[in-house]
């Protein structure tokens, strides 16, 4: 039996509605007791938390993490995972790593659980070599363990396959992870169509890009009664139609990347690379109406959308560089500064990053209570530092966040009660 | 190579790029962000090449022992050929390289490219590419020595155009705070049109009309200080220049326009509606001009037209920034 006492730290468990300083014992990768004070006893390892906060570690709805040794792999990005206080994370399906094989998801399962030691939860694709097409082993790939399936950026051959799809989906019992992305309106647009874009003359994605996806897809799953989750929205009208959506009963749920909370058009006026991403990121106006739609739950999570690339896929011409922010290690820092800056609470971004995200995949997790899992951070509310994209463990360094200062950092990542990271700011811990 | 690659990030690439830490012009990539000085002092230097005889055997000797070259990702022939004849002017060495038929086909990346050249020991690039910002790309990572000049980035600047423009108008009419410039065409595509609206709200123009159907608008344009209209007709009102954009033949494609007839019908500047503009108004064209579409014939030859003048100030205003920018050179180094 190993146990691990945490002594004093502040508990903050938004599902149990717990925010106050305890101690807490865990007992083989469980948490096992939670009280004001517990002893401790002769074999326990203690860790003196006094001042520092203890939270459920974070589960990421949505990560591309390649498979291409030059750009990163299950195993550099695992360990990312590990250093970022992501205990859970969600692969999406992509062409370098199209997972519509048993096998396929079996193998990323195994790879994950040798390297970072954080949990791996595999998005399945939705078609046949994410072609859009044909259908994927949905039963199967559902039986392996995939927690839902995707088309993640890419096309449906039509609507037909959409929709059959989805009654397909509906019939394994599997949910939808849909990017709301109508790419006919798209087109080779880059930036949000807007007063930006016309000055900078790069083309634009308009708004209706990813409202006229939404509301195909809205109309369908009321149809076919299967259960959507929408990734990474990017506007403030398609998060009014989740709102409605949730309003007239749809058994829908919706996530943003917490890049799309800070960021705007403004950041690509001097054609940052670094700020090309996909969705694109829209007016300040949308960017806040997305923080006001996390506030009210309208959306339930914040992801990181992380997806690494080598550093020649940035050094080109913004219309060149492919879109894309590596984005593990800045999920809790870019979550946390929202509470700084007032436009959430710190119970409700902890949801949105922990609980609510578990919920989405249908997992236990995110959570600390007695009998859960043991995967939990621990946190100096007080210290500051600067982001570096150049530390990152993650092999994708293409960070717009160089030079931001956050006012608190992780300092310890457990899973099943193990640490898993490699901070070496003991000096903090003492 | 990969040793020099291993010191670049990526990053903004912001306007300010263009001049030297002491104001100097070290680069020429987009007339936005550029002071009023600067600009007049352009035109000004322009306009002594303009007046002074430029026959070959009067070469200046500005950029002698200096190396141009002309890189174009994307076709053009005039732009190029004024840009020959003005380095050639002033007595530089000027090379030519077509990359759409070389590297870039290859899959060679920019860096890449330019790293190459660079080793070439050029002063100066002249960069045409059909995606915005290359040249400010090129500008950010190519040696410190090098001075870039946009020729033409996507959809977003032709800076030499737009100062050849501003000369033309001057000449005809030198206060530009008087001026009420109307603009019609392709709006959306047009990297002149961008750089036009930059100089013209530098330069103090009293009032600047855009006028376009809205498949050829872009959105938010009008936060460029600029009004927008899709009348010909009351767009054209008491302006006192009328510019018109080329039509590019693919617009038909992808559902811009349904037909060049009924673009003219709408969109050409003829006779009767030049009549609208003030008397005296001057109509310019960037070239080349679709007769027909954009423009009628006996507007474009008739005697309000200063098109052939715009193509004669284009040498003169790429003598007078290549001039700029190498002066800046020698300062910077000395």
């Amino acid at each position: 039996m190993t146990q691990l006492l945490i002594k004093q730290a502040r508990v903050v468990d938004p599902a149990s509605d717990l925010n106050k300083v305890c101690d807490v014992l865990v007992t083989d990768g469980k948490v096992a007791q939670i009280d004001a004070e517990i002893t401790a006893t002769d074999g326990m390892s203690v860790l003196d938390a006094t001042g520092k906060w203890m939270l459920p570690g974070l589960v990421d709805l949505g990560a591309y993490v390649r498979n291409q040794e030059r750009v990163a792999t299950v195993e550099s990005e695992s360990i990312a995972a590990a250093n970022a206080g992501i205990t859970r994370l969600c692969c999406m399906p992509e062409s370098a790593k199209i997972t519509d094989t048993t096998a396929e998801v079996t193998l990323i399962q195994e790879k994950a659980s040798h390297s970072g030691k954080v949990w791996f939860e595999v998005v399945g694709s939705l078609t046949a070599g994410l072609g859009g097409e044909q259908l994927s082993n949905m039963a199967g790939l559902k039986k392996a363990g995939c927690v839902a399936v995707s088309q993640g950026h890419h096309e449906f051959e039509s609507l037909d396959i959409m929709r059959k799809a989805m009654e397909y989906a509906q019939t394994c019992g599997i949910k939808l992870f849909i990017q709301p992305l109508e790419h006919g309106l798209a087109g080779k647009g880059c930036v949000h169509d807007g007063a930006i874009a016309t000055r900078v003359g790069l083309p634009g994605i308009p708004v209706a890009a990813e409202t006229v996806a939404l509301s195909q897809i809205l109309l369908m799953a009321e149809q076919t009664k299967v259960d959507v989750h929408f990734c990474r929205l990017s506007s403030a009208a398609g998060a009014d139609m989740i709102r409605q959506a949730k309003a007239r009963g749809l058994s829908v749920t919706a996530d943003v990347a917490a890049h799309q909370l800070h960021l705007s058009e403004q950041d690509i006026v001097d054609y940052n690379p670094l700020c090309h991403t996909l969705p694109p990121l829209r007016s300040e106006a949308d960017r806040d109406a997305l923080r006001q739609a996390v506030r009210e739950g309208v959306i339930d999570a914040i992801c990181s959308d992380h997806q690494p690339h080598d550093i020649d896929a940035k050094l080109a011409p913004f219309q060149e560089s492919s879109p894309g922010i590596s984005a593990l290690e800045s999920l809790l820092p870019l979550t946390m500064k929202l509470v700084d800056e007032g436009a959430l609470t710190l119970q409700e971004a902890i949801t949105s990053v922990t609980s609510n995200a578990a919920d989405i995949i249908n997992r236990p997790h995110g959570r600390l209570s007695v009998g859960s899992d043991a995967d939990f951070l621990i946190y100096d509310p007080l210290l500051q530092w600067i982001f570096d994209p150049a530390a990152m463990y993650s092999h994708g360094k293409n960070s717009p966040f160089e030079g931001w200062e956050f006012n608190g950092k992780l300092l310890r990542t457990y899973v099943k009660g193990q640490r898993v990271d490699h901070h070496s700011n003991d000096e903090a811990l003492t | 190579m990969s040793s020099i690659k291993a010191n670049l990030v990526p990053g903004p690439l912001p306007a300010s790029l263009q001049l030297t830490s002491d104001g100097k012009l070290k680069h020429f990539l987009t007339t936005e962000g550029l002071s009023k000085e600067l600009l007049t002092e352009i035109l000004d230097r322009a306009e002594q090449f303009v007046t002074l005889p430029s026959k070959a055997q009067n070469k200046f000797p500005l950029l002698r022992g200096k190396t141009v070259m002309n890189l174009f990702f994307e076709n053009s022939t005039r732009t190029r050929i004024t840009f020959e004849l003005a380095a050639q002017r002033l007595s530089a060495d000027i090379v030519n390289l077509d990359i759409r038929s070389s590297s870039a086909s290859k899959g060679e990346s920019l860096l890449d490219t330019i790293r190459n050249l660079e080793a070439m020991n050029c002063d100066v690039f002249v960069v045409r590419h059909h995606h915005s910002s290359a040249p400010h790309f090129i500008a950010r990572y190519c040696a410190p020595h090098i001075s870039v000049l946009n020729a033409g980035d996507g959809y977003h600047a032709h800076p030499t155009q737009a100062m050849l423009d501003m000369l033309t108008i001057r000449q005809h009419k030198p206060d530009f705070s008087a001026l009420t410039v109307a603009i019609t065409g392709d709006i959306r595509h047009s990297r002149v049109a961008r750089s036009q609206i930059h100089a013209l709200n530098t330069l103090g123009a009293k009032e600047i009309r855009l006028i376009a159907p809205g498949t050829l608008m872009p959105a938010g344009i009008e936060q460029m200080n600029v009004k927008v209209f899709s009348s010909l007709d009351e767009g054209l009102r008491d302006a006192d220049v009328v510019v018109m954009l080329r039509l590019q033949k693919e617009r038909m494609q992808g559902a811009m326009l349904p037909s060049e007839k009924e673009y003219f019908s709408l969109y050409g500047l003829t006779e009767k509606r030049l009549k609208l503009a003030k008397p005296d108004a001057i109509v310019m064209h960037p070239g080349p001009v679709n007769r027909g579409v954009e423009i009628e014939s006996s507007v474009a030859d008739g005697p309000q037209s200063v098109i052939m003048q715009q193509v004669t100030n284009g040498i003169a205003v790429r003598m007078a920034v290549m001039s700029m920018v190498v002066d800046s050179q020698s300062k910077g180094q000395g």
